[in-house]
């Protein structure tokens, strides 16, 4: 328990290392980068001593089922974070107090999956944050599977990049600056994960956006650079809209409470009207489309490698992309129950995710840069994770986040390390090639990683991917988990042969062939192939912490241990089936990888497929649809032309205009005309009549002092006068008026 | 001590500036070090007696004046010099005594031409003064004397301290203002002279007052000038026309103050001809005097036309956050484009006025302290860009942060804060107005209102846009020929450190911790929001 309600240190050490890294780091040996590593070290520590504090949690779990035993779960909430929690707790208790003196409780029956699970016990935390009115609005943490996992995935792969920079941006300009952000972010994304409401994920979100636009920017010298940062912030500010719009809307449907808690035990029992949990999962989609790279608001992506590799490993393919996904699986009852889910075939989130990995996938053919190719296979896979979550695969999606963590940082840093030595280019079509043998370490951690995207059996991700597959309730034998989305399976299946696909044309450019590159290149150091091999090992072996339910050979324990110990069960999480381990499906699956492996082996490796060659400078329609794939479908035309070059072009003048011709215009006619009666009114009226008048105000005004001087206009007695003249005849009219 | 501060306290706090003024007057010319020393003294002892205030303050009273002063003064019309600190009054009273001893210590160094120390920071003593009167006053006279006063001095700080088109910009500024004046005293007076005694518990309330009010009978004339009196009167007996048509002359005079479209066309002139102190003390508290007469005198005094008019206050607003952040897109000119970005920023203050809830309103007095610090910054290190390069045309300029790093940072910093990052101050100001629109107070056009949340977040995008592109093009890429090897363009000095760090450090704590905000004007809000029915 401890470390439930203490788990806040986490984030509040990589707050401090921030801090320090900022005010001390460069007078450090290391200029700050010990600083970050301890820290970070300390971290992923931590988090590992509460993901086995939550497996012992979970394990001594009291033996219990039913609405009572689920409501008596929630005890641990703190009833000032959660009402609608302590309400259930308090009921639950109740419940199970009354049970117990008459007959043992009976089971309420297997919904799920054919066995029956245990009430999760999450521990939700919270000080008052703010008080508005008769409302407080707190700030805590909400510890649980979820949050526990990522807790792990953050700092370790945060860990594994501070030691990979150590030597990759190795005398850097802002070598300190930098590693000061990789402690911010990393305490930011920790925040996110960890908040206890809704208000709080906003907080995170923005902080992770901003520490991702300053690393993005980080060689702020160049245009482009600071260009991506500004695409990656704006476009994530055009989601955000959606995002706030969301939390507003089910701000108010959970009663006006931003609790998690609260707002999925609502939205789970129905205590939350169909409609607003359809509108609220809508906006909150589109923030996801922005943060998380999907269908049409993924452009920035691609762009934001243009920060330092380690960053693109961390924040934009480990972490930070993922947090659209971890916010939906985080509030799962309101897509759940707002997009019908369960028994329906398709939905606004399966179908973004479905397009965005097979769109995604298919741009990452045409790329040369090595980092692109990766950054589209990320833009794909998150579509992989979004279309289980709107498939209901929830565990499958958690489960491919957990797994694609490891093999595609280590595939970015993979990319780095080639980059490295090879004069800091990206371009593998004309400065790689042959590296195979000059950098084995780098060349074998990346082809493990790279099979391990592919779903190579038995590597992680063919088990991850496979669930996904099954998940979709499409195929023979796997038939409604949660509904039948035929659709998807179809595009997710061609996504994954795609990604086989893409994936062997990378390692052919980097690996094989001749050398085209400048210099000799060596393979890195052991700071950056250490890492390599970690994430590597993890990304080939990271499968056997869910092996399927089906596997009954298996001594008892080791099937489906990641959904048994992240994935909820209770109050505040919908009912969802799990589809079954399919061998056919299984089979299928691996034989699509290895098709795609096949055909792009034989393209470039055997020069196959001879009339495919050059077929698009021969044949206009394969050229016409190069083009679009090359300009990425014209999406960064239409936002950057169109619709920004209008806003900031004529919209933003035609408003200056108006206000400096059409209003200011208008004032400065009143003005004149005010001036030029006011004359009037001095020459005909004011010297004859109100002559008194305006010698006070005149001797009041010089009483003012030497300020009069010092004006040099010596037209403040006209504007007193003026001032005084308006005033009496406001007051005459006032008094015609009222009298 | 209580006595002390009870009778004394809030009137120290306005007068002590002055009382400084008075003894500049008697520092001969030539003696800087002298003036400069009672310039910082006097902002320094009111901020002194504003903490005393501050900690003796009941925060779980909040709702309620407190160390209230109530003295005869004009009795020919029964105007009273009554003072009193509430939830509402002191976020404001705290910026004021907080921003301008840190304007004080930039301008050591940085009296503008055509210098004169003594002029010109007499001038802004008696400017504190108003201000700091503006927001304590409890009386409608006393508040306009305030209100007023503090035309003149930031009338001479443009018109003399001021940039090359001072004369129309100081002008500008003064007429456009005195127009909705005219229009604000009117409305006062129709109020002295319509408003009723009230019924039911406001009665009682209302002859709990005292003095006159004590005997008075449902439906007796007022005839009075008191917030408190008026208040509880809340415009009882007065037609609704009528009402409406008072409300619009307050509108006018506040409106202007703010300010919102389509009458904010003074502010970009009178911001780009001002110097970097008047452009601070106009930006960081001036405009809120008008959001401070909605919310303090306008809604709780005529709460059936302030239902009447919100929604046209909310269009206004909105098309203010829109509008004036498209401004911001077409400036050349960096100090004109943060001047812009007032006017939509103020926008979502009176978005959360509008809404007339709690919330909103609590929104708003977040938003306008967390506007001053951070466009307070913005102007400061604007001046200070000025200074170094001469110039403040975007084009020109590039590359701060490798010509002078530590500002370039600073600059950054303010720039994430102005487009409202959550962990600083900017946030708990637009987002909880954004949030307010989604309910806003019976009675109110729900599908209006709501449509206006989505457009102000909309607004957002727009506010990352322009502010993101002003940071681009001035900060990141590498100095132009013109300035690269430049000698004048030096990083933060001494004084610009001292006068800075304090808004930096509010900035942050403000984000952190928004129950500093919220939790004391929280209570304040909410009695004027149930007046209004939200």
């Amino acid at each position: 328990m401890w470390f439930f309600t203490h788990v806040w240190i986490i984030p509040a050490l990589m707050a401090l290392s921030f801090l320090l890294i900022l005010f001390f780091g460069k007078k450090m040996p290391k200029k700050g980068a010990e600083i970050g590593i301890v820290f970070v070290g300390a971290a992923f520590v931590l988090a590992l001593l509460t993901g086995g504090n939550w497996i012992a949690w979970s394990n001594d779990n009291p033996e219990g089922h039913g609405p009572a035993a689920e409501g008596a779960a929630l005890a641990n909430v703190d009833p000032s974070c959660s009402s609608v929690a302590a309400e259930a707790a308090a009921v639950g208790e109740g419940v199970e107090q009354v049970e117990g003196k008459t007959a043992a409780s009976e089971p309420a029956g297997a919904e799920k999956g054919g066995h029956e699970e245990v009430a999760t016990r999450p521990v939700v935390s919270c000080v008052n944050w703010f008080e508005n009115g008769d409302q407080t609005i707190s700030i805590g943490t909400l510890v649980d599977g979820q949050s526990v996992l990522l807790l792990i995935v953050v700092t370790l792969i945060s860990l594994l990049v501070h030691v990979f920079s150590t030597d990759y941006v190795h005398g850097d300009r802002r070598y300190t600056h930098y590693f000061a952000f990789l402690s911010l972010f990393t305490a930011s994304m920790l925040f996110f994960v960890l908040s206890e409401n809704t208000l709080q994920m906003i907080v995170g979100w923005e902080l992770v956006g901003v520490c991702s636009f300053a690393l993005i920017g980080h060689w702020w010298e160049e245009k482009p650079n600071s260009d991506a940062a500004l695409k990656a912030f704006l476009t994530n500010r055009v989601g955000d809209i959606g995002l706030l719009v969301g939390v507003i809307v089910l701000y108010f449907a959970a009663g006006k409470s931003f609790s998690i808690l609260d707002l999925n035990i609502l939205a789970n029992e129905g205590g939350i009207s169909h409609n607003l949990l359809l509108i609220g999962s809508l906006c909150l989609i589109t923030a996801v489309m922005s943060k998380s790279g999907q269908f049409i608001l993924h452009t920035w992506l691609p762009d934001a490698m243009a920060g330092p590799t380690p960053v693109s490993a961390l924040i934009h393919a480990a972490t930070m992309v993922v947090a659209g996904v971890y916010m939906v699986a985080r509030l799962y009852p309101v897509f759940f129950e707002g997009l019908s889910i369960s028994g329906s075939s398709v939905n606004a989130l399966s179908m973004i995710g479905a397009i965005t990995a097979l769109f995604g996938a298919m741009l990452a053919f045409v790329q040369k840069d090595i980092k692109k190719v990766l950054a589209y296979s990320t833009v794909s896979q998150l579509g992989f994770m979004v279309t289980a979550l709107g498939v209901g695969a929830w565990t499958a999606a958690l489960f491919h986040l957990f797994t694609h963590a490891f093999f595609k940082a280590c595939l970015f840093l993979g990319a780095g390390s080639l980059s490295h030595a090879c004069h800091h280019s990206f371009n593998m079509v004309d400065d790689m090639g042959g590296l195979r043998k000059i950098m084995p370490k780098t060349f074998w951690t990346y082809l493990v990683a790279t099979a391990a995207l592919a779903g190579v059996f038995p590597l992680s991700g063919f088990w991850s991917k496979d669930e996904i597959l099954a998940g979709t309730g499409s195929f023979p034998g796997t038939q409604g988990a949660n509904g039948e989305y035929h659709v998807m399976l179809v595009m997710l299946l061609l996504a994954a042969f795609c990604t086989a696909a893409y994936m062997t044309r990378t390692i052919w450019y980097a690996f094989y062939g001749e050398y085209r590159g400048h210099g000799t290149p060596h393979e890195s150091g052991p700071r950056i192939t250490t890492p390599l091999i970690i994430l590597a090992s993890l990304g080939a072996i990271a499968g056997i912490v869910n092996l399927p339910a089906a596997f009954d050979f298996l001594p008892e324990g080791a099937q489906t241990r990641f959904e048994h110990y992240v994935e909820p069960v209770g109050l505040y999480f919908p009912a969802i089936t799990h589809a079954g381990f399919n061998p056919a499906l299984a089979v299928v699956s691996v034989l699509v990888g290895l098709a795609g492996i096949g055909l792009a082996y034989l393209y470039f490796f055997k020069d196959a497929f001879a009339g495919l060659h050059g077929l698009a400078e021969r044949n206009k329609v394969a050229a016409f649809f190069k083009n679009i794939l090359v300009n990425k479908y014209y999406f960064d035309w239409l936002y950057t032309t169109v619709i920004v070059g209008f806003v900031k072009g004529p919209l933003a003048r035609a408003a200056n205009w108006f206000s400096a011709n059409v209003i200011d215009g208008l004032v400065n006619l009143v003005g004149k005309t005010a001036v030029g009666s006011g004359n009037w009114v001095y020459k005909n009226v004011d010297q004859k009549v109100v002559d008194g008048a305006v010698n006070g105000a005149g001797s009041s005004a010089s009483g003012v002092g030497a300020m009069l001087r010092l004006t040099q206009t010596g037209r403040i007695q006209q504007y007193a006068a003026l001032f005084f003249a308006a005033v009496a005849i406001l007051a005459g009219v006032f008094v015609v008026v009222i009298g | 001590m209580m006595n002390f501060l009870n009778d004394w306290g809030l009137v120290l706090t306005i007068f002590l500036p002055l009382a400084g003024a008075l003894v500049m007057m008697a520092i001969p010319k030539q003696s800087e070090g002298a003036i400069k020393l009672v310039a910082l003294g006097a902002p320094l002892a009111a901020a002194a007696m504003g903490i005393l205030l501050m900690l003796n303050f009941d925060y779980g009273d909040s709702e309620h004046l407190q160390f209230m002063v109530n003295k005869n003064w004009i009795e020919l019309i029964n105007s009273n010099f009554i003072l009193g600190l509430d939830g509402l009054s002191l976020p404001l009273l705290a910026l004021t005594l907080f921003i301008v001893p840190l304007v004080v210590i930039y301008s050591w160094q940085h009296v503008p031409n055509p210098g004169n120390p003594k002029a010109f920071f007499t001038l802004m003593l008696i400017l504190e003064t108003a201000m700091i009167g503006s927001f304590l006053a409890q009386d409608l006279i006393l508040f306009f004397v305030f209100f007023e006063v503090t035309l003149l001095p930031m009338y001479f700080l443009i018109g003399v301290w001021g940039g090359e088109q001072r004369r129309y910009a100081s002008i500008k500024f003064f007429l456009y203002t005195l127009f909705g004046s005219a229009f604000m005293i009117v409305a006062f007076v129709a109020l002295y002279f319509l408003a009723k005694a009230p019924t039911g518990i406001a009665l009682e309330q209302l002859r709990a007052l005292g003095g006159s009010y004590a005997d008075m009978q449902a439906g007796d004339p007022l005839h009075s000038f008191g917030m408190q009196a008026l208040t509880y009167s809340g415009a009882a007996g007065i037609a609704k026309t009528t009402a409406i048509v008072i409300f619009g002359g307050m509108f006018l005079g506040f409106g202007i103050k703010v300010p919102m479209f389509p009458f904010h066309t003074w502010l970009p002139d009178a911001h780009t001809q001002a110097p970097t102190q008047g452009s601070v003390i106009l930006a960081a508290v001036l405009l809120k005097l008008g959001t401070y007469g909605f919310i303090r005198i306008a809604i709780p005094i005529i709460p059936v036309a302030a239902r009447a008019w919100a929604p046209i206050i909310g269009i206004l607003a909105v098309i203010g956050i829109i509008y004036g952040a498209l401004g911001c897109l077409a400036q050349t000119d960096m100090k004109r484009l943060i001047a812009f970005s007032s006017v939509s920023h103020m926008g979502y203050t009176m978005l959360g006025i509008s809404t007339l809830t709690a919330f909103g309103l609590n929104a708003a007095v977040f938003g306008m302290v967390a506007h001053g610090l951070i466009t307070g910054l913005l102007f400061f290190v604007a001046g200070s860009v000025k200074e170094r390069y001469h110039t403040l045309d975007i084009k020109r300029l590039g590359g701060l942060l490798i010509s002078a790093p530590k500002m370039g940072w600073i600059l950054g910093f303010a720039t994430m804060a102005s487009l409202g990052l959550p962990g600083l101050a900017g946030f708990w100001g637009e987002f909880p107005a954004i949030l307010s629109a989604y309910d806003p107070a019976v009675g109110l056009n729900v599908v209006l209102f709501r449509t206006l949340m989505v457009l102000a977040a909309v607004g957002t995008v727009l506010a990352a846009g322009y502010l993101l592109w002003l940071y681009q093009r001035t900060a990141f890429g590498t100095p132009s020929e013109e300035f690269a090897n430049d000698p004048n363009i030096t990083d933060v000095n001494k004084f610009e450190w001292l006068a800075w760090s304090p808004i930096l450090a509010g900035i942050v704590i403000l984000g952190f911790f928004p129950g500093l905000i919220f939790n004391v004007a929280g209570p304040a809000v909410e009695v004027i929001a149930r007046t209004v029915g939200g």
